[in-house]
């Protein structure tokens, strides 16, 4: 079986700087993959590559679809939700139409969609009436994870989902995103700054450095690796 | 290299004065007032009141323009100064269907669908290629597109006085020894009524949720699977309408259509759209009708004020909002871009 996305040699650039050299990975249907490295190794942008926020060359494909010439909102129909680094929720608007644009590109009924997601968020259904932006960071956090579940997507983008939160809540995050993906089988492609959390979490993981790959493998293998230990892990 | 990795803002940094929360309570007592003003005012003086619901429904023009300022304004940024001139264009168009026959309500319809047209194609076609380089060039764009709109127009339809049908007739109703021309009533329900249907479009369905989500953060609604690029030209066209709206519904109040008709009623669109908060469709509304009372009042009843200062002292509100309160009666923050 192919897997479910498949990069390669994917280049993107920022004006004059090139961010990424060659990137290639693939992630298998129903499994969470981390992408570890430095500030500036082209994480965030490998995800922004696939989603199409900023132009990129190579080939991108996802379950047989390739998605490089696309733009962000053609490649959100075809089944990937990103939520992008500073979380991505509108503040502006309430809980509810957050919720509700996360299922902008599908008919029909929402209500057992949204059923589901209060199953897994709770409080999320008495603060509905609110605006997003009276959220607490962590709850905008977890807002944006449960909009891009109403996505019901085929891939989950997650680009630093700990940055800012208080320790335990990125345990909770975790949590949620390993029970969604153990079980709705929902396929993760998460960028974290914690590897340690990361490759908890994740069946595989990618090291980038300036725009590379430097090392990949299965997280177990990856936690065992010196390099990863000293530069990630910190023991 | 982090630079490159945080484009995003930081997550901490709330966008705008989201804070700011919701209209402060003394702007909602300050119009409760003015209401029970006009209330008294109106029982004690029937002249009062015919001259409160007469610049309820000039204001009401006026919040329709502004409002389609607001609109244009919040879905890219720019402010449109083509807008009065592209209503008036629009009631010439509603003009020619009757001549060519249509009854006036059939060519007011044909006439917002074609608004609806026009201003979406304007959008793609001039304003969208222009704004990738500068919102300024855009704001300059839309100068151009107003002495063009003029010029057209002229030179099609001349510029002498045309003569529309009147849409409500000249009946005039009497309540309690107060004389209300239909014409007044009717172009405060057409207009209020067309303002109820853009903003319940905006509220309570997916294409208005998505046009909000799309001018607050085009990318991230783009994220979610929302044509950006649509639902901005879909704005443009929604303040064509509102645009061609309030045309229509001012040119039976100057009895005379021709080429200057919207010029003024931009100028009052523009005080209406800054003191209600730039950024704030009821704000527009609000600031219109307000507007269209006081100067109505004022010219009546301060001798100093003839009908001649009225344009100027719309410039003054505008200035003196700007100055005092640039955020306007419900704005979250001041003007940013333009």
């Amino acid at each position: 079986m192919s897997p479910l996305l498949e990069l390669e040699g994917v280049e993107a650039r920022y004006g004059p700087v090139q961010a990424l050299h060659g990137i290639s990975l693939s992630v298998e249907e129903g499994s969470i993959v981390a992408v570890l490295g430095p500030n500036g190794a082209g994480k965030t942008t490998t995800l922004r590559a696939i989603s199409g926020t900023v132009r990129r060359s190579g080939r991108i494909v996802l379950a047989g679809r390739p998605l490089e010439r696309l733009g962000p909102d053609r490649v959100a129909r075809l089944g990937v939700a990103h939520v992008p680094e500073g979380r991505g929720t509108f503040s502006e608007l309430t809980v509810w139409e957050n919720l509700r644009l996360g299922a902008y590109t599908r008919r029909g009924s929402l209500a057992p969609e949204l059923e589901r997601v209060f199953s897994y968020f709770p409080w999320l259904r008495e603060r509905r009436r609110q605006e997003a932006g009276t959220l607490s960071g962590g709850e905008q956090q977890m807002l944006a994870l449960a909009r891009a579940f109403v996505q019901r997507p085929r891939l989950l983008l997650l680009d630093e989902p700990s940055l800012g939160l208080a320790p335990l809540l990125v345990a909770e995050l975790f949590r949620i995103v390993r029970e969604l993906n153990e079980q709705e089988g929902l396929t993760v492609l998460v960028v974290e700054q914690n590897a340690h959390l990361a490759l908890q979490a994740a069946h595989a993981g990618y090291v980038l450095e300036a725009g590379r790959v430097s090392l990949s493998g299965p997280s177990a293998q990856l936690r065992a690796n010196d390099a990863v230990r000293r530069s990630y892990l910190g023991y | 290299m982090t630079a490159l990795e945080r484009s995003s803002p930081p997550p901490g940094l709330p966008r705008r004065g989201a804070a700011l929360g919701r209209v402060v309570p003394p702007v909602g007592v300050l119009l409760v007032a003015a209401a029970a003003g006009l209330l008294v005012g109106s029982l004690r003086s029937a002249v009062f009141a015919q001259l409160t619901v007469q610049g309820l429904a000039l204001g009401a023009v006026y919040g329709s323009l502004a409002l389609a300022l607001v609109l244009v304004y919040r879905a890219t940024g720019v402010i449109n100064f083509a807008q009065g001139e592209l209503a008036m264009a629009t009631t010439y168009v509603a003009y020619q269907l009757i001549q060519w026959g249509l009854t006036y309500w059939q060519a007011f319809f044909a006439t917002l669908a074609a608004a609806f047209v026009l201003g979406m194609v304007l959008e793609m076609a001039l304003v969208r290629p222009v704004q990738h380089r500068s919102t300024i060039a855009a704001v300059i764009v839309t100068v151009g597109l107003f002495v063009l709109t003029d010029g057209v127009v002229t030179w099609i339809w001349g510029g002498a006085f045309k003569y529309m049908p009147s849409p409500f007739g000249t009946a005039i109703y009497h309540v309690g020894g107060v004389a209300i021309a239909r014409l007044y009533l009717g172009m405060l329900a057409v207009v209020l009524v067309s303002v109820l249907l853009v903003w319940a479009l905006f509220q309570f369905t997916k294409l208005g949720l998505g046009m909000r989500a799309a001018a607050l953060r085009p990318a991230e609604a783009a994220l979610v699977g929302v044509r950006v690029d649509w639902m901005l030209a879909i704005g443009w066209g929604l303040a064509a309408v509102l645009g061609a709206v309030a045309g229509l519904m001012a040119e039976p109040s100057q009895y005379v259509l021709e080429p200057t008709l919207m010029q003024p009623i931009l100028v009052y669109a523009f005080a209406a759209a800054v003191l209600g908060g730039l950024e704030s469709p009821a704000g527009a509304v609000v600031g219109g009708l307000a507007l269209g009372v006081s100067l109505n009042l004022i010219v009546q009843y301060v001798p100093e004020v003839t009908s001649e200062l009225q344009l100027p002292f719309a410039f003054a509100v505008l200035l003196a909002v700007l100055l005092l309160k640039p955020a306007g009666l419900f704005g979250r923050s001041a003007a940013r871009r333009v």
